[in-house]
């Protein structure tokens, strides 16, 4: 209240409410164009529910969605959307398990041990590495990996190359300076007291990062990992290139698997807005939808805990 | 406690992650070197200009100008929007609700999958709107997931700017926003630069939203002198359908015909890489050039 009365006296003294009024213009106006992002959200998230739950007023209930079949040019036509998710989440998750070790190994390297030269190559290598297109990465796929897979591990089942593997090694290449980039952050922001501490106790450089550092980064670097997966849960064209879209539940990792976004990207251009295929492909990019914002709120938490530890 | 063992695993250590490091950076490497000796005999002045053809390699000039064109109104938009609502994000933004919320969303929409935009695009820009595939489509999607990034870059930009240049112009009598506008503005350009041509070349490697966007084909006989926007032989004209490089490469995959496809992808991926690699130059080289002269003449 007293605040308040303060504020009315200020304006009275100062005069003329308008001008105060234009002294607050551009407040308004910035916060304006900030508000457009709230805006976004809505938006995006409203047509894409609309659009998403269309297929359930067409006749189709959740137990038809959630089955394993996907025919949709069957008599009659079925709709099962799990081998997607399936393959989805075991794409990245593959993708996560390669490119974990060697991305906080390297962010270990640029902040632990690399000499001043050695983190100024690697630094702008990884910009470098993450501004790579996903189609350029697709393509690596399609004319050397799938071809060297298909040559050389033909004995371990990858008689076409076009697979599950190989679509989580071009993940794997793609999330890395992600994870890496973040985890770095977060392992140089580790106070320097704390590895001053058990140097002076006599631990080696490699006990020091294995018992102080790393401890203390868990949060940060799990952090890391989840916003990689995220980003390898959406990519579409990369995976779509080299994955051989097959839409049935994971078997091996030799073996065609397809995606939620593969399949989006492949099948969206032939079908037409209203029917029952179009539809399920709308309910995929619902399903992506939620996922991707699952991650947000999960990354959300892990932050607000690790602040207050 | 530091036994022999200790010592020995920690050069062991250490020499695994001078190992690890060099296979990653070596791995890019081996990708740049593998594009460049792939385009030779391929990529050359006419490729670059001519139009794509049918049956011979023809080139991919309209679709280049199609990237850089939709790059360009993608950043009419973006830049002048997000550099004010970054403005409202450091200077005037506290903790409130609603700075929480516009937060978050920023953190939501930078998630959303690509092709999940370009699904969104299609519905909005290209079928409700009535926009068709182009690139003006293409456009507004890649605004979508570019304008909470730009808003971030350039907040980042103007945080970083000292509170005393702040305290002092307020001393000196300016108001809030004379403040803002004449001295954390022009000290953070050199943030806000580096930080949109970091972002141009994102937008000039995306696809996936621009696939049901902008559109999977393109005018192969543009006219120059044709300022005529309705026309779609126009290449001034956001009207008509506009593949970009990205999606060009995609479609080439997916339609597999022609006996140049490899050559004419395997270029077009080297345009790309050698892009990303100016873009990063560039950025480096105009932010310190930009800081250089905004710090020496104060």
């Amino acid at each position: 209240m007293a605040v308040a009365s303060t504020t009315q006296r200020t304006e009275s003294l100062t005069g003329s409410q308008s001008a105060l009024g234009r002294l607050d213009l551009p407040r308004r106006l910035t916060l304006l164009a900030a508000m457009i992002v709230i805006l976004l959200v809505f938006l995006v998230l409203g047509f894409v529910a609309w659009n998403g739950t269309r297929i359930f007023f067409a006749g189709f209930g959740l137990a038809d969605i959630l089955s394993t079949t996907w025919a949709p040019t069957a008599d009659p036509p079925q709709f099962g959307i799990l081998p997607f998710i399936a393959g989805t989440v075991g794409v990245t998750a593959i993708a996560a398990v390669i490119s974990t070790p060697l991305s906080v190994g390297l962010a270990i390297f640029m902040s632990e041990i690399a000499p001043r030269w050695a983190r100024n190559i690697a630094q702008p290598a990884m910009e470098v590495f993450v501004g790579i297109p996903s189609v350029v990465w697709g393509w690596l796929g399609i004319t050397i990996l799938v071809p060297c897979l298909r040559t050389n591990l033909s004995w371990a089942g990858f008689n076409v190359g076009f697979s599950w593997f190989a679509g989580s090694l071009v993940l794997s290449l793609m999330i890395l300076p992600t994870i890496t980039s973040i985890s770095y952050d977060v392992i140089a922001s580790v106070p320097h007291e704390m590895r001053s501490g058990s140097v002076a106790l006599g631990s080696t450089r490699w006990q020091t990062i294995r018992h102080v550092v790393l401890p203390a980064a868990t949060t940060g670097i799990v952090t890391a990992i989840v916003l990689g997966m995220m980003r390898a849960a959406g990519e579409a064209l990369a995976v779509q290139m080299v994955i051989g879209n097959r839409p049935v539940m994971p078997t091996g990792l030799a073996d065609p698997l397809t995606t939620l976004t593969s399949q989006i990207t492949l099948d969206m251009g032939n079908t037409v807005a209203g029917e029952p295929w179009n539809e399920a492909l709308w309910t995929m990019g619902l399903v992506l939808l939620l996922i991707s914002f699952a991650f947000v709120l999960f990354v959300r938490r892990l932050s607000r805990r690790n602040s207050y530890q | 406690m530091t036994g022999n063992r200790s010592l020995i695993w920690d050069r062991v250590a250490t020499g695994v992650f001078w190992i690890l490091a060099t296979f990653v950076v070596a791995v890019l490497g081996a990708i740049i070197v593998h594009f460049l000796l792939a385009s030779i005999g391929t990529l050359s002045l006419e490729f670059l200009t001519s139009s794509p053809s049918r049956t011979e390699l023809g080139g991919v000039g309209p679709i280049i100008w199609n990237s850089f064109y939709i790059l360009v109104l993608t950043l009419l938009i973006t830049v002048p929007l997000g550099t004010i609502g970054g403005i409202y994000m450091a200077e005037y933004a506290g903790d409130g609700r609603i700075p929480n919320l516009i937060r978050l969303s920023q953190e939501l929409i930078s998630s959303v999958p690509s092709i999940v935009v370009g699904l969104f695009g299609l519905a909005l820009f290209v079928i409700a709107f009535g926009w068709s595939f182009s690139a003006l489509s293409g456009a507004m999607a890649l605004t979508v997931f570019n304008l909470p990034l730009m808003m971030r870059l350039s907040e980042q930009a103007m945080r970083a700017v000292p509170q005393d240049e702040r305290d002092a112009s307020l001393a000196l009598g300016a108001s809030k926003w004379q403040t803002i506008h004449h001295v954390v503005l022009p000290l953070a350009i050199p943030g806000i630069v580096t930080g949109i041509i970091l972002t141009a070349g994102r937008i000039f490697g995306e696809a996936a939203a621009l696939i049901f966007t902008a559109g999977l084909s393109t005018p192969s006989n543009y006219d120059f002198t044709n300022f005529n926007l309705a026309d779609p032989r126009s290449p001034w004209s956001p009207f008509h359908s506009a593949t970009t490089l990205s999606v060009y490469i995609w479609k080439l995959n997916s339609e597999g015909l022609g006996s140049y496809v490899r050559q004419i992808a395997d270029a077009s991926s080297a345009i790309l890489i050698i892009a990303v690699l100016l873009f990063n130059l560039g950025a480096r080289l105009l932010g310190r050039t930009l800081q250089r002269r905004s710090t020496g003449s104060r």
